[in-house]
């Protein structure tokens, strides 16, 4: 799944073991300054790790960007109920899928992230919630996990500090609801992936109603490099605001799909057509989703800017979770917008009427346009209805609905006209295998 | 009810995991481990759940209803789950699920009458990068085109068979 080399633009801090011959191992992670941060943190107060994270400008790789410094600060520490770390390990954006090279090849960064985290908030137990899909990768970490043990860095007294730290992998089984953060902690309490009102966020009230930091596996890998170099060396290679590296997946209509690890900031063209090696077959770059299906789509115009979390907000659209998802000129956008729909009326939980009425509908109206049973007036229904559901959904999952779907009538509509009375998809011939 | 070693060490190593008095939190994964191994969610198996967890049949009920890798009726041998989300599209993956329809005769959901194959249209199973992808049970496959679709199928049916002999 990886190139056997990265790109001469990619900064590699989190993806730095990735190449080496049994990168998972513990030995290859302790040979590389494996729980050195680790071992820096039980020296430090927790406040000041907590302060380390700031400074490193570090921002919630799930997708939401919010800064993990901060986040962890609003653990009470002082609450006598017991604290959890809780990995978010169910990548299911579809267009995301670095998490999984990040807990195939160094399963022990994300141990090291959550035990530093632990450290800081005075956690007793860590559970990685992975989804049902990626059973291999939990039987790498459940290895991985054993290996700490064994090395004394998880378990009773760890490393003579006084310490108590458990982590455990618990899966899930099929549900894009549960990436979003409450109903991933229904799910690890053993209920079906239904959100839970916040506040009270989970930092205060998480599992099972006790302070919880819950972050997603990039964030936690992040956290070694920056206890043992400094937050500022982290800050310092991404942009304001903007700290640090980021794993992205690039994929669809490029030459050399894959993830790489650039800085914060680096530009979006720079990326498709330098590090992806540019557009299939040479054809004319048409669209680009940033950060994976729930992100507006962006035309090739506007593509022209820096991959950061605020930038991207800027240009209309979302970094979310790093999936940039490229398309050629030979897509038909109905047919993509048509197609994500349809993944989310699927992934509706049903418990809000806005969302699961909302989608349902928005997917319906899509297929029969593709099919070439879409009314003029439809297209503005669209826009009507996914307006409509903006803001006024239970959990984020009706938003990561209508904001794409409003993008592609805003944005496309020409592609939409084009279907209408009847007529064929214009793309029907030449999209196929493209 | 009986499992294998391994299966009744991982459900053992599962009920460790949960906080004290929280014994329900290990029902997601303890449905699915059992699944591996039972083939389905059998109305044993919900009673089997119930009675090491304490929860009521209603409360595996509306898990087993949301969550969509369980299932009540067994899959195939092997399962077949095509990735057709939108990255996987781009490259072909909608029509590389529809030559699997045809290859094997049977739909989204079907079994094949021998039990050997079973085929579903799933959503992104993160593979993104590397479509189209799809998986056999557990195990990933990736940039999947139609002719490597068939030389896997007649991998698997030669497993089989070499498997069947005494």
């Amino acid at each position: 799944m990886l190139h056997p080399e990265p790109h001469p633009a990619e900064v590699l801090v989190l993806t730095r073991r990735f190449r080496l011959p049994n990168s998972a191992s513990i030995e290859t992670y302790l040979a590389t300054q494996g729980y050195e941060a680790f071992r820096k943190a039980l020296t430090m107060a927790p406040e000041d790790i907590i302060e380390e994270v700031k400074k490193s400008n570090l921002r919630g790789r799930g997708g939401a960007g919010f800064p993990t410094g901060l986040k962890w600060s609003f653990v009470p520490r002082q609450s006598p109920k017991p604290k959890y770390i809780v990995a978010n390990a169910d990548e299911g954006e579809p267009g995301t899928c670095k998490d999984r090279l990040l807990m195939q090849y160094d399963p022990h960064a994300l141990l090291e992230g959550m035990l530093i985290a632990a450290r800081a908030v005075g956690a007793s137990a860590g559970y990685i919630y992975i989804r049902g899909e990626y059973r291999y990768l939990i039987e790498i970490l459940d290895r991985a996990i054993e290996e700490a043990r064994q090395h004394g860095f998880l378990g009773r007294n760890i490393l003579g500090s006084g310490m108590d730290f458990e982590i455990y992998t618990h899966s899930g089984a099929g549900s894009y609801e549960c990436g979003e953060e409450t109903a991933l902690l229904e799910s690890l309490e053993g209920k079906r992936g239904v959100p839970r009102l916040r506040p009270p966020f989970p930092a205060t009230s998480g599992a099972f109603g006790c302070p919880t930091v819950l972050n997603n596996v990039e964030t936690f890998c992040a956290v070694p490099p920056i206890i043992l170099h400094g937050g500022l060396a982290f800050a310092n290679l991404g942009t304001p605001k903007n700290g640090g590296t980021r794993l992205f997946a690039i994929s669809g209509h490029v030459n050399r799909p894959g993830v790489y690890e650039l800085p914060m900031g680096f530009n979006l063209l720079r990326m498709i057509h330098e590090v992806a090696g540019g557009v299939r077959g040479g054809r004319k770059l048409k669209a680009v989703i940033p950060g994976g299906s729930s992100c507006p789509v962006l035309r090739a115009e506007e593509c022209d800017l820096p991959m950061d979390f605020d930038s991207v907000a800027r240009a209309g659209s979302m970094l979310g979770s790093g999936g940039v998802i490229v398309m050629d000129e030979t897509t038909c956008m109905v047919r993509a917008a048509a197609r994500i729909l349809r993944f989310y009326a699927h992934e509706s939980c049903g418990f809000c009427t806005p969302c699961r009425e909302g989608t349902r509908w928005l997917s319906q109206i899509l297929s029969r346009f593709h099919r070439g049973e879409g009314r003029r007036e439809d297209i503005d229904l669209i826009a009507e209805i996914a307006r409509n559901m903006l803001g006024r959904t239970f959990c984020p999952l009706g938003d990561a609905a209508a904001m794409p779907a409003l993008s592609y009538v805003q944005k496309f509509r020409e592609e939409f006209e084009a279907h209408l009375e009847g007529k064929p998809c214009p793309y029907e011939e030449v999209a196929v295998h493209a | 009810m009986k499992f294998s070693d391994e299966t009744e060490a991982r459900l053992q190593r599962l009920m460790a995991s949960c906080p004290p008095g929280n014994k329900r939190s290990a029902l997601v994964p303890m449905l699915l481990f059992i699944q591996d191994e039972v083939g389905a969610i059998t109305p044993e198996v919900i009673q089997e759940v119930c009675s090491r967890l304490e929860v009521s049949p209603l409360e595996v009920e509306e898990v087993v209803s949301y969550y969509s890798m369980l299932r009540r009726k067994p899959a195939g041998r092997y399962h077949l789950q095509i990735c057709t989300n939108i990255s996987c599209m781009l490259v072909g993956g909608a029509e590389l699920f529809e030559h699997a329809c045809r290859k094997l005769g049977i739909g989204h959901q079907g079994v094949t009458e021998d039990g050997l194959f079973s085929l579903e249209e799933v959503e992104c199973i993160g593979a993104c990068c590397w479509g189209p992808a799809l998986q056999v049970n557990y195990d990933y496959y990736h940039n999947v085109t139609p002719e490597a679709f068939d030389r896997l199928i007649e991998q698997l049916r030669r497993n089989h068979s070499g498997r069947s002999e005494p």
